[in-house]
């Protein structure tokens, strides 16, 4: 027999032990028939019980069947008490689920290498610097000449990549009229060989299809968008999609993990390099760069010879800037070039949320230690219970190891039934997150696959929570005196001194979620109450979009239909929202001076815009008919405050530099948010739509939006109306996206309300189980004392003095606890000053808050133990015992 | 008499040597076996013999089998396994060696 057989024993143990008993008796069996006295024939044997142990372990794995049998007598603990058995793996499961889904998240977004070769060789050029507006600024848009001499530069240590932002497009296949979004982003022909890519169908680009401006119309297909939307047809190779003015053929569709590198976006179409409209501009930065490392080559001496070709790039072209001060010129020069590693991808998804998800990750994190310190808590007072067990295990011989294993087991139960449950629940959840990232029309897509890396995440963390519940507990079992246990002694305010400290600890974390919480609903509440300075409801935006440029008067045609259409109040044109996240700015000159330091920032509206938008005129007048840019403009409070000195600029005159264009004021309106909730007000000045070339020649609009106030409160029920009716009155225009304004406002505040939100659950969870923590401690710190609080009472205790006393420690940890938790706080508020706005950690209610509910959670989950302990009746209690 | 420990070492060949002439024993009649066959010299304490048929059976040296007698009574009987044989031949010859060893040393001295 083999280790097999042995194996196998484990699982017929009872059988094993029968047979081995059945032998050593047969034997003494056959002594008394050959003759035998019975009791010399025993006396001879020597020790049956010693003989049949020492068989048993010969011929079974000794460890493993004790510990089946630790397994199956730990499953009894559980099923003996149901209630706080399930209360302990509901909590745990919660947090673990919310651990594992904030894993699952930080993993794809963050951590998960794309899938091309060699992803560690992969980096991603960054630029540091101060911006135009004076702060400090971390840019990765490039312009095309400059990336093509930094490749010249390196090209013996590493290989660079041209790739655009992954922009939301029009696209339509063939003659169709139909338009449909898709996400296309402009790569360098030789990307998909840097990365190894294979194609699914047809071809990838090469460095061919990338040389001439304007002369590569081919399209290459991500696998998930040609799974998507052709139904993985092959035949659609050698088709052709129009976006914009142009066609492009289909060539070739891309091996089926590749999504592009801007994790968070999939990327539907690609198109090279050459074909983006600012590919050979000097003063266009559309995209980023990325570097394939050659193998062994050291990354400083290449970002050194980077960053010098970049600089002198620039340096050169700032000779040709004007309309710029000097300042304003150096800060521009003076910026270091960074190599960052992007083998997890690189895009703006990664930015917004790299914090927040660190921040999330923290909290659900501490909320698990909540519910750990509640369940170690519980396993204590349980463990205190069994004492005399443990004892008793110990003096009929069990081994101290033996016990750390009875207890591990049951813990290890508790944390493999909260990791399935958990893990049930993380299924559900990060998707769930992820759906709410972005809105609704434009969602973010990470892929969450459930791979190695979060299984062997869950199962770190199933085997830290084991620990965490079970290790001092099951010390503190195996270091049992049986002799003091058995005899109902041991020092019950050793035990009480770790569960006091586990409650300090729980209360400090709690207070930490609930303040980081509070800091993020305020946020998230200061944010969507801001003042507006127009007016967001009833209000549509329909990005607009004509087959080819179009007169000024064939816009201004259709804004007049379409405030015939019933149901509209008024429409206005302008070349974006509000709010929609884009802005264009200058420097400008005021009466001649030198260049501003601080930059103007531009929207085009038409005649009447003001008006739909409800913006109040402080002085002057709208536009109208025959306004034209240059020319005349209408400025915002903060631009009258920036560029002359708060006085009335009505009448007054300022230059756009860099074109040398003369705008004069015309009408000083209230001041709005221009691109951003997040940022301060900025200097805005609205010139018209209608614009004049130089020669005064007027300039044909390809795109604008249609701003259009409803009668309803929802507006959105006459989306489809108009979107009908603008191709009625010129057939040549599309409408491409409509949302209301108050979806673009809810779409600047997404991460807050989902921090908010999520915060605000786990604030509550924390909460909950504190408090449930701390009523555990408490009612089994009066249990403890019940023969103590008996005899105080008999001596006379007054009620008071007996709540005050069972009370003390628990609360004095409280104290302890939230100080803790305070100190905590006001240290981790910098690394997450980022996700605030208009919210300081120092502020009293900031702080009140989480002190108030936690007060008021222990004085509520303190009041059954003190009525508990005030009940006790003493004659009663001094006779039991 | 001799306690157990003399034993030691040599009762897996005595087992095995005993199984090989007389296949199909029992614990007890291995013993009686031992102590007949030496004379009443050798003796084991009868209950370790039944670990020591254990670790040899997990070695896969012996098999064993329950078969029922007249009386009704089940016995476990245990039979060589060609394992077990190549395990007599090495334990009897290093059993010789040891002894023709111990004995060059007596006739020495």
């Amino acid at each position: 027999m083999s280790l097999g057989s042995r194996l196998a024993n484990v699982f017929r143990g009872d059988r094993l032990s029968r047979e081995i008993d059945e032998e050593l008796r047969s034997h003494i069996a056959e002594a008394v028939e050959h003759g035998r006295d019975p009791a010399e024939a025993r006396r001879a044997f020597g020790s049956a019980i010693r003989h049949s142990e020492e068989s048993r372990d010969i011929r079974i794995v000794a460890w493993l069947d004790s510990l089946r049998a630790d397994t199956i007598f730990g499953w009894r603990q559980l099923i003996k008490r149901k209630v706080t058995s399930a209360a302990a793996i509901l909590s745990l499961a919660l947090a673990i689920g919310a651990c594992t889904s904030a894993f699952r998240l930080i993993d794809a977004l963050l951590l998960r290498p794309l899938p091309v070769a060699n992803p560690d060789r992969l980096f991603a050029l960054y630029r540091e610097g101060t911006g135009f507006d004076g702060k400090p600024q971390t840019f990765d848009a490039w312009a095309y000449p400059d990336f093509r001499l930094m490749r010249a530069a390196v090209k013996d240590q590493a290989e660079l990549l041209a790739i655009s932002y992954a922009e939301r497009t029009d696209v339509a296949y063939g003659s169709d009229q139909e338009i449909e979004k898709a996400y296309l982003q402009y790569v360098s022909g030789w990307m998909f060989g840097s990365f190894g890519l294979r194609p699914a169908v047809g071809r990838l680009f090469t460095e061919n299809d990338d040389q001439k401006p304007g002369a590569h119309p081919y399209a290459v297909l991500s696998h998930d968008y040609w799974t998507r939307r052709f139904g993985q047809d092959p035949n659609v190779i050698g088709r052709t999609l129009r976006m914009g003015e142009r066609l492009y053929e289909i060539v070739g569709v891309g091996p089926e993990r590749f999504t592009g590198t801007e994790t968070g976006i999939v990327t539907d179409i690609f198109v090279p390099t050459m074909m983006h409209p600012a590919a050979i501009r000097d003063d266009s930065t559309w995209h980023r760069t990325l570097a394939v490392l050659k193998p062994g080559v050291a990354i400083e001496p290449v970002r050194a010879k980077l960053h010098a070709t970049s600089r002198a790039f620039e340096q050169e072209r700032a000779k040709g800037f004007t309309g710029m001060s000097r300042k304003s010129i150096d800060r521009f020069i003076d910026q270091t070039l960074l190599l960052e590693p992007a083998a997890a991808g690189t895009s703006g998804l990664q930015k917004d949320y790299r914090v927040a998800l660190a921040a999330m990750g923290m909290l659900v994190m501490l909320v698990l230690l909540i519910a750990c310190a509640n369940v170690a808590n519980l396993m204590t007072a349980q463990a205190a219970a069994r004492a005399r067990e443990m004892a008793l295990r110990v003096s009929i011989g069990a081994g101290r190891w033996r016990l750390v294993q009875l207890v591990l087991v049951e813990s290890a139960w508790l944390a493999f039934l909260a990791a399935v449950m958990g893990a049930w629940f993380a299924r559900w959840s990060a998707p769930f997150v992820v759906s709410r990232i972005n809105p609704p029309d434009n969602p973010a897509r990470l892929f969450l696959a459930a791979g190695w890396r979060v299984l062997g995440f869950g199962t770190a963390l199933t085997v830290g929570v084991m620990f965490l519940l079970g290790l001092a507990p099951a010390l503190r079992a195996s270091a049992v005196k049986p002799a003091s246990a058995l005899k109902g002694g041991e020092d019950p305010r050793s035990r009480g001194r770790l569960m006091h400290a586990l409650i300090a600890a729980q209360v400090a974390f709690c207070f930490l979620v609930l303040f980081v919480a509070g800091l993020f609903v305020a946020t998230f509440d200061r944010l969507s109450n801001r003042p507006m300075g127009f007016s967001p409801e009833r209000l549509l935006t329909l990005n607009t979009v004509a087959q080819r440029s179009q007169p000024p008067v064939f816009w201004d045609q259709v804004a007049e239909h379409l405030r015939s259409v019933p149901g509209v109040e008024t429409a206005a044109l302008a070349d974006r929202p509000l709010l929609d996240g884009y802005g264009s700015n200058s420097f400008i000159s005021v009466n001649g001076a030198p260049p501003t330091e601080v930059l103007a920032y531009f929207r085009s509206i038409s005649p009447g815009w003001t008006g739909t938008m409800k913006i109040p005129f402080i002085d002057g007048r709208d536009f109208r008919e025959g306004d034209t840019a240059p020319g005349v403009a209408i400025v915002t409070e903060a631009f009258a405050k920036q560029y002359f000195n708060g006085e009335n600029p009505v009448g007054k005159s300022f230059e756009r530099t860099a074109r040398h264009v003369r705008y004069q004021v015309v009408g000083l309106v209230r001041d709005a948010p221009y691109r951003s909730m997040r940022e301060p007000i900025l200097p805005v000045a609205y010139v018209p739509l209608h614009s004049v070339d130089a020669n005064g020649a007027m300039q044909p609009i390809r795109e604008a939006t249609f701003i259009v106030r409803t009668f309803s409160s929802n507006p959105l029920a006459l989306a489809s109306t108009l979107r009908r009716e603008v191709p009625r009155a010129q057939p040549e225009f599309r409408v491409t996206n409509i949302r209301s304004q108050e979806e673009l406002i809810r779409a600047q505040t997404v991460r807050e309300r989902l921090l908010a939100m999520l915060a605000l659950f786990f604030a509550a969870v924390a909460l909950l189980l504190a408090g449930i923590g701390l009523f555990g401690v408490l009612d089994y710190s009066v249990l403890q004392r019940r023969r103590e609080i008996g005899i105080r009472m008999a001596i006379g205790a007054q009620a008071g003095d007996i709540a005050r006393r069972v009370t003390a420690d628990v609360f004095g940890m409280v104290i302890a606890g939230a100080l803790a938790g305070l100190g905590l706080g006001l240290a981790s508020v910098r690394y997450i000053g980022a996700l605030l706005y208009e919210v300081k950690a120092t502020d009293a209610t900031m702080l009140a808050l989480p002190s108030i509910a936690i007060l008021a959670a222990a004085l509520l989950a303190a009041v059954p133990a003190v009525i508990r302990a005030v009940r006790i009746d003493p004659v009663a209690m001094l006779r039991s015992d | 008499m001799p306690k157990p420990d003399s034993l030691q070492g040599s009762l897996d060949l005595l087992v095995l040597k005993i199984l090989s002439r007389r296949p199909r024993l029992h614990g007890y009649a291995i013993m009686s076996a031992i102590k007949d066959w030496s004379g009443e010299v050798l003796r084991a304490e009868e209950g370790s013999l039944y670990p020591a048929l254990h670790r040899m059976e997990e070695a896969g040296w012996i098999r064993a089998e329950w078969v029922t007698k007249e009386s009704g009574r089940r016995a476990r009987i245990y039979d060589l396994t060609a394992a077990g044989r190549k395990q007599l031949d090495a334990e009897e010859s290093r059993w010789e060696a040891v002894t023709a060893a111990v004995n060059r040393v007596l006739r020495t001295v």
